[in-house]
């Protein structure tokens, strides 16, 4: 097996991984995101098995710390409050930046699906492959986000 | 189907995305240097005889390149043998660079950058350890560094060693000759050879061997 200088992943994936990001976690987060799946790989990438398809690899890291951010994010208003009203559950707080904003509040698997879909423009096909699913769930989990989205928009 | 609700969705991430990622690249590197999984990390020095390529592990020099030698290749070659955790990051090269400056401005006569020898196996590397012992200023020769290396006969093998040299100038191969004086081959052109022979004080301006 041989695996490409780690250099060449980064001037590779960057700009799409961004892009992803950005969908997912907003402008703000999206670089420290970016920064952070890079860390993980690079750290995880001389014990890599395979080789095969290393951008799928990257979307799954990537993927994992764009959850993260978004608990962060919904995690901070609590924080203010430490003491206030410890037990309630924190409500995702919509970002003011339109629809977007919604998107980061669905669950994350509806998320990144559309993410997929709609900033990146992949097929059903190729949204599975990078999502660890089949075609189909994948396309499941677009037209659930889409419809949870239509109900949030009319509310 | 595509309504108003998937328009939006396809429209509205434009503004506000622009990725600076030189930003993201250098504190990617700087992190990991600190992080130590950075393995092999490399950067180009101008030299008086071109861009050089300085790749260098936590042990030390594993690669110099001369310009002219594809990049990819070698950094292709790193990741197999070394580690694929390779990152340009120039700053982890400075103090091989510092020490080329000196070098080239006539101030150093060795070197004390530590050399990561994993590039070379076997005779080679004999052959290389023993050249890297020749003098500053000196001359020696094919037959000679064979003999060092414990293989008096092997010279033409010596030859070849020295043709794979990893770590030019700085693993001074440009001091070995042909017994009778003449200048052999050089990894980086014979021309290079002589350049810094010259700069070394081996070989008299005028004489063209």
């Amino acid at each position: 097996m041989h695996l490409p200088p780690f250099e060449t992943l980064i001037d590779a994936h960057s700009p799409e991984l961004h892009r992803f990001l950005v969908g997912c976690v907003g402008p703000t987060e999206a670089e420290d995101c970016l920064q952070e799946t890079f860390m993980s790989a690079l750290r995880a990438y001389r014990r890599l098995r395979h080789s095969d398809n290393l951008r799928a690899w990257l979307y799954t890291i990537a993927q994992r710390k764009a959850t993260d951010a978004v608990r962060r994010m919904t995690r901070r208003p609590t924080r203010e409050l430490d003491g206030v009203d410890p037990i309630a559950p924190p409500e995702p707080e919509p970002m003011d930046d339109g629809i977007w904003g919604s998107v980061r509040g669905l669950p994350t698997k509806q998320r990144d699906a559309l993410v997929h879909r709609f900033v990146l423009d992949l097929a059903y096909r190729e949204i599975g492959a990078r999502m660890g699913t089949s075609e189909e769930a994948a396309r499941q989990n677009v037209s659930a986000g889409l419809r949870r989205l239509r109900r949030e928009v009319a509310r | 189907m595509t309504d108003d609700l998937e328009r939006r969705l396809t429209e509205a991430l434009t503004p506000g995305t622009a990725l600076d990622l030189a930003r993201v690249h250098d504190r990617l590197a700087r992190r990991a240097a600190e992080d130590g999984i950075l393995d092999v990390a490399y950067g180009t020095y101008d030299s008086p005889l071109g861009a050089l390529t300085v790749m260098v592990t936590p042990r030390g020099l594993v690669r110099l390149s001369y310009p002219g030698e594809r990049i990819s290749d070698q950094l292709d070659e790193l990741a197999e043998r070394v580690s694929p955790r390779i990152l340009e990051a120039p700053e982890r090269t400075d103090s091989v660079r510092r020490e080329l400056d000196e070098y080239f401005a006539g101030e150093r006569r060795a070197f004390d950058v530590p050399i990561d020898w994993r590039l070379v196996r076997g005779f080679a590397g004999d052959v290389l350890r023993a050249t890297a012992q020749i003098p500053f200023g000196t001359v020696s020769s094919y037959r000679d560094v064979a003999t060092e290396a414990g293989s008096p006969n092997a010279y033409r093998a010596a030859g070849n060693a020295l043709g794979s040299n990893p770590v030019p100038i700085v693993v001074p191969c440009h001091r070995v000759l042909h017994v009778g004086g003449g200048l052999g081959g050089y990894t980086g052109g014979v021309d290079r050879k002589r350049f810094l022979l010259r700069l070394e004080g081996a070989l008299a301006p005028g004489i063209d061997r």
